[in-house]
């Protein structure tokens, strides 16, 4: 049992200072009912100044247990993820095996609880092998354990409109979504970068945006044709913005998310030939930058999440084609929307909460997160210190790999704790180890 | 003089004009019976071809020896790359030998800039041609064999038209001649099938045009760019090799669409029949076989001006 602990002088979403009592895996009360109930022994905390968010839910994270342990680990990741202060996070099924099975996410799920950094929900594949072809047991994962919600093929697109419809259909018995990675893939073949100016002239092939949007333009179509729930993962263009805008006027169930890393980098920095900045979907150009700012900002696009994609050094320090794609993003995710939205006024700490914690959660059908910060809610929760500024070193990572694009560069903002039913994770930017004896902490995290 | 050698993009007007000047003084020396010189002694150049290329890897060799320089050559195929040693291994390893130049042919777009940006490698890089980017010394050997038929073998290419033609999408010859022949003041226009011109190409230091016979009249120079037939139908970017000959192929009535003044080239190897027919190939106004010996001058050139250069800044 954790010691009744107050946090002092917090400023909840980045309101008001006030004190929040944890107690028993809840926020037992807040302000002066939070001092006035803090039993005796209960340790205090000065937090003053630091913005108190919701626990971060990530929709879109590579652990890549089982298969691939030596670019992360499920204990790994999570570690990562609680210190980018996630307290959820949804585990991709292009794991080798894939989790197209009961077996699988259920295993994915139990090594969560084991390392105990956040909860983990697995995704589970749309197809048998995310080959594409043949619906997995959709059904079989819903009810497992790990009680499935969300299923996706990430890493390849479920092209054939048949299967995607079926799974659409299908999902609906269990309240599921589909997550699809649009990509049209005979408009990508052998594709490296954006297509644009910058491709003609680097000599690599093109991905152009229209791959992307034709993908999202038939789904959002096909979702409404069967009343079913659409995700679309990482969106990275201009247009998907608009063709989802456009879908959520007609009031079809249509959500999106976007990454930090499409928030803030552009194609420009392929021209380097670092294979740091290869990543699928591809950074695009400064318009949909802004675009995607803008969405994020109106609710266009719902959510954040990471798509943090751990590979080892070797897959990265070497020719552009032959390189992986993906970035590492669970530690930086905060400090790059932090730059991206809040310091250019788009959003408010309300309204990063709402899109890295609220709406991710809602669309994951998670009960205990992403919840408000208030008295009988559970204790999930993130204290940030916006004031600080930190530059990214790659050995200084939690996780296993080290491929992040922001190596060196500084980004403002800092997790000082993460908090997971009451529990710290994360204290005063370290992490503190699941499970290990430890004292009550006490003192300041100003 | 810049370290290294990746894009046509890295010379300046004055840096292009004194390889080409450099190139003209070594070409001179070359009709001496005894043809090599004491520039490089001592120095080693290691010529590393990922990607099969008899033409230009001998051209560098041609050109490093008669600088008398250490020659090691180093071919993907029957060496360590491909048992699937990396990109970074065989740069160490070529970095343990010693290597003042790295001339380096690969089949993935960027690789010399991963060489000369990884710090795996000390000596000056050169671009022998990255995938589907740049071949920086194609492009310079194309100016200097312009330059002698259209410009007295002097100067710059000031308002010569130059057309290239053909597949320009996947052409590392067209990337950096369009931006070489910019740089020395020529208008060139790009001449190819629609699916054949990259994205973008709006931001590129040329005009295009989709009509090779309009463009012909108006040109000092004709460059036609090999066309691989697996491009047509399995490709898809043209319905077939005949096709493609019928409307960017050039023959001997194409020919007489040029001015009696121009010149016609082509990068090799040709496809006989396709883009080119042998008429025009073995025609007098052709000037195919002269750029490539024109080729071992201009790289002779760029090595000498990269290495001396840096030999320069280490005796100081």
């Amino acid at each position: 049992m954790n010691h009744p602990l107050l946090l002092k002088g917090v400023r909840p979403l980045g309101g008001q200072p006030t004190d929040l009592l944890l107690r028993d895996g809840v926020i037992a009360a807040t302000g002066a009912a939070a001092v006035a109930e803090a039993p005796a022994g209960t340790s205090e905390l000065d937090v003053a100044g630091l913005i108190a968010l919701p626990g971060l839910v990530d929709l879109h994270t590579h652990l890549r247990e089982p298969g691939r342990e030596d670019a992360e680990t499920v204990a790994s990741g999570t570690k990562a993820a609680a210190m980018g202060g996630f307290t959820a996070v949804h585990a991709m099924a292009n794991t080798d095996p894939v989790a197209d099975t009961a077996g699988v996410v259920e295993q994915v799920w139990r090594l969560g609880r084991e390392a105990g950094w956040c909860d983990v929900h697995p995704v589970g594949a749309v197809t048998v092998g995310i080959a594409g072809q043949r619906l997995a047991e959709l059904g079989a994962m819903a009810d497992s354990a790990a009680h499935v919600r969300i299923f996706s093929d990430d890493g390849h697109c479920v092209s054939d409109a048949v299967v995607m419809r079926r799974a659409l259909e299908y999902v609906k018995a269990f309240d599921g979504v589909i997550a699809q990675h649009a990509q049209e893939p005979r408009l990508t073949e052998g594709a490296q970068m954006n297509e644009g100016q910058l491709s003609g002239r680097l000599g690599l092939a093109g991905w152009p945006a229209v791959a992307e949007e034709a993908i999202v333009a038939r789904d959002v179509l096909l979702a409404a044709h069967v009343g079913s729930r659409l995700h679309v993962c990482h969106v990275s263009t201009a247009g998907s913005v608009e063709i989802i805008r456009w879908a959520k006027t007609k009031g079809w169930d249509v959500t999106a998310e976007v990454t930090p890393h499409h928030l803030l980098l552009t194609d420009e920095l392929a021209a380097s030939y670092d294979p740091l900045f290869k990543v699928n979907p591809p950074l695009r150009s400064a318009e949909d930058v802004q675009a995607l700012r803008e969405g994020l900002a109106d609710g266009a696009v719902d959510a954040v999440a990471t798509d943090h994609a751990p590979h080892p050094v070797e897959d990265k320090e070497c020719e552009w084609s032959a390189a992986a794609m993906g970035m590492l993003g669970l530690e930086t995710a905060l400090s790059v929307v932090q730059e991206a939205m809040i310091d250019t006024g788009l959003l408010d700490w309300a309204g990063v909460a709402d899109r890295m914690s609220t709406r991710p959660a809602a669309i994951g059908r998670l009960r205990g997160q992403g919840r408000p910060l208030s008295a009988g809610e559970p204790a999930n929760l993130v204290l940030v210190d916006a004031d600080a500024r930190r530059t990214v070193r790659p050995l200084g990572l939690a996780s296993l790999s080290r491929n992040t694009p922001f190596a060196d560069r500084e980004l403002p903002g800092r997790v000082v704790a993460t908090f997971l039913r009451g529990r710290p994770t994360v204290l005063d930017g370290q992490a503190v180890e699941p499970g290990t004896a430890r004292p009550a902490p006490v003192g300041s995290l100003r | 003089m810049i370290r290294h050698l990746l894009s046509a993009a890295d010379l300046d007007h004055t840096e292009a004009l004194r390889v080409l000047d450099t190139a003209a003084e070594l070409l001179a020396l070359a009709d001496r019976p005894i043809k090599k010189l004491p520039t490089l002694r001592g120095r080693t150049v290691v010529n590393l071809f990922f990607e099969d290329s008899t033409r230009t890897r001998i051209s560098f060799e041609a050109a490093a020896k008669r600088l008398s320089a250490d020659v090691i050559t180093f071919s993907a195929k029957g060496s360590s790359v491909s048992k699937g040693e990396s990109l970074k291994d065989t740069a160490l390893t070529l970095q343990a030998l010693g290597a003042d130049a790295v001339i380096v042919r690969h089949q993935s777009s960027g690789a010399p800039h991963r060489l000369a940006a990884s710090g795996w490698v000390d000596g000056s890089v050169v671009n022998a041609g990255d995938g589907t980017h740049e071949h920086p010394t194609q492009a310079l050997l194309d100016a200097f064999t312009l330059r002698r038929h259209l410009a007295g073998g002097v100067g710059d290419l000031d308002g010569r038209r130059i057309t290239i033609v053909g597949d320009v999408l996947h052409s590392r010859v067209a990337r950096s001649n369009a931006l070489l022949l910019a740089t020395l003041g020529a208008e060139v226009t790009l001449v190819a099938p629609p699916t054949l011109l990259p994205v973008g190409i709006d931001s590129w230091p040329v005009s295009t045009s989709y009509d090779l016979d309009g463009a012909l009249a108006k040109s000092d120079a004709v460059m036609m760019l090999r066309v691989q037939r697996e491009r047509g139908a399995a490709g898809g970017f043209f319905p077939s090799a005949r096709e493609y000959s019928r409307r960017y192929g050039i023959d001997s009535r194409r020919m007489a669409l040029l001015p009696d003044h121009a010149i016609v080239m082509h990068p090799g190897p040709m496809n006989r029949g396709v883009e080119i027919t042998a008429e025009v190939a073995d025609h007098e106004r052709s000037v195919i076989v002269e750029q490539v010996s024109n080729g071992v001058a201009v790289r002779m050139a760029v090595l000498y001006l990269l290495l001396s250069g840096s030999a320069g800044e280490q005796d100081a």
